[in-house]
């Protein structure tokens, strides 16, 4: 009881942001009208997913230095629960775009950008699948993703901002500035992301488990 | 041996197998010649200054790509288990990474040169293309150099390294396009310092990573 507290938490959170998102007041702006509900469902996507790979970033540091395999398959499941996330973000957000900016993808900065680090952690899962020797896979992979993150700090956080972006927020933390969210809608979003950031991690968890059995099955055999 | 010193004598070193067995330069040389007149053969002409500068900076990713990948795979295994025995991996991956960059420098001259001769397109600020062409080339070259040789551990590593190359340099394709489009339209040098300054930071990130991971990368 006292170790599943945080899933009971994510549970409650994600339940009263799904509620909350589709029932509480919003503001009425043009354009957005109800679409801006979106807001709780779209961004934390993209909250999870950014904790998902900064995780897995420190688990491929901590498998360079210690040869565990766990912290290997930690960095594994972590990316791909990243990957996961980072799909569903550019799913909503295409929806969401088709309404408000007319056009599923508008060659908006952060659209691509959001695109193309997909494609570098697809490109890590591929690099995992040539590599046959355990240690190796896992010490080859690790440097790949290692270097692969700065990269994708800057394409997310740096480039998008250089530019025009349709996206709201752009030149601070979009989000969390306070200027640029309506107060209505904030009781509901810190809850939304903070939810959907644990039930990412717990679905994470789950599946290292799930990898760690099969590991020793194969053992076994 | 001092890191310096060792450096050196690795870029000799690299140099001189280069010039011994020619083959690996001419060809890429070939490869950057035959591309751009494929390009004017099947263009003819290109009217829009965007276009003009894309098809540049497409020619230069796919033959950087081609010139880089062999950089770890051409020397035997038994060789490199050699230089490991003798030097530090820091000074072999600064070697490689400055002798890329000279090679890539060679190569986008090249390239520039013949592409300008059959595309003609008034520059407006050619000093300024060449800087951003220059950036181009030691960017192509710091962040190929690590990929390539986490390409060449795996089994077919030709195939892997454009797969793991491409999402990795299109940050940095996306900046150098711009700048180069401001130094094609003449704009006010000012204007694109903020792109230098983000090249400029990337390749220092990329370089101190490689110099950080290779260590790892090495050791068989």
């Amino acid at each position: 009881m006292n170790k599943s507290w945080w899933k009971i938490l994510a549970i409650v959170l994600v339940l009263f942001s799904i509620v909350a998102g589709f029932l509480f007041q919003v503001p009425a702006k043009p354009i957005l009208n109800e679409t801006i509900r979106n807001i709780h469902f779209h961004v934390p996507m993209w909250f999870s997913m950014i904790v998902m790979l900064t995780v897995s970033f420190i688990y491929s540091i901590r498998f360079l230095n210690s040869s565990n395999e766990n912290d290997d398959l930690m960095a594994v499941e972590f990316t791909n629960v990243g990957i996961v996330f980072g799909v569903l973000g550019l799913v909503t957000g295409a929806v969401w775009a088709k309404f408000t900016w007319g056009e599923a993808w508008s060659n908006d900065p952060k659209q691509n950008s959001a695109a193309i680090a997909l494609l570098v952690y697809l490109a890590y899962l591929v690099l995992r699948n040539s590599l046959d020797e355990e240690q190796k896979r896992g010490r080859i992979s690790a440097v790949y993703n290692i270097f692969a993150f700065p990269i994708m700090v800057v394409l997310l956080f740096i480039l998008p901002r250089m530019t025009d972006s349709l996206h709201p927020g752009n030149g601070g933390n979009p989000g969390f500035n306070t200027k640029d969210m309506a107060p209505e809608l904030r009781p509901v979003f810190y809850p939304a992301v903070f939810g959907w950031i644990l039930i990412s991690t717990w679905i994470a968890t789950i599946r290292y488990r799930i990898r760690k059995i099969e590991n020793k099955q194969h053992e076994n055999n | 041996m001092d890191l310096f010193n060792q450096v050196k004598i690795l870029i000799r070193k690299e140099m001189m197998l280069e010039w011994r067995s020619k083959y690996a330069l001419n060809g890429i040389l070939l490869y950057v010649v035959s591309t751009v007149f494929v390009c004017y053969l099947a263009f003819r002409d290109i009217s829009s200054a965007p276009t003009w500068n894309a098809l540049f900076w497409i020619i230069m990713l796919f033959a950087s790509v081609n010139a880089i990948t062999k950089s770890f795979i051409q020397e035997s295994r038994a060789r490199q288990l050699y230089y490991y025995t003798i030097t530090s991996p820091q000074a072999i991956i600064i070697s490689k990474i400055i002798y890329n960059i000279m090679l890539m420098l060679l190569l986008s001259v090249v390239a520039l040169g013949f592409y300008t001769l059959v595309f003609k397109n008034p520059l407006g600020d050619p000093l300024f293309y060449m800087l951003s062409v220059l950036l181009g080339s030691i960017s192509f070259a710091s962040v190929f150099t690590m990929i390539s040789g986490i390409a060449s551990k795996a089994s077919n590593g030709g195939g892997l390294m454009a797969i793991l190359s491409f999402p990795v340099i299109i940050p940095l394709l996306v900046v150098l396009i711009k700048l180069s489009k401001n130094a094609m339209d003449g704009l006010d040098r000012s204007v694109s310092y903020d792109e230098i300054g983000v090249l400029l930071a990337i390749n220092v990130i990329v370089v101190t990573t490689s110099l950080l991971l290779f260590p790892y990368l090495w050791r068989d």
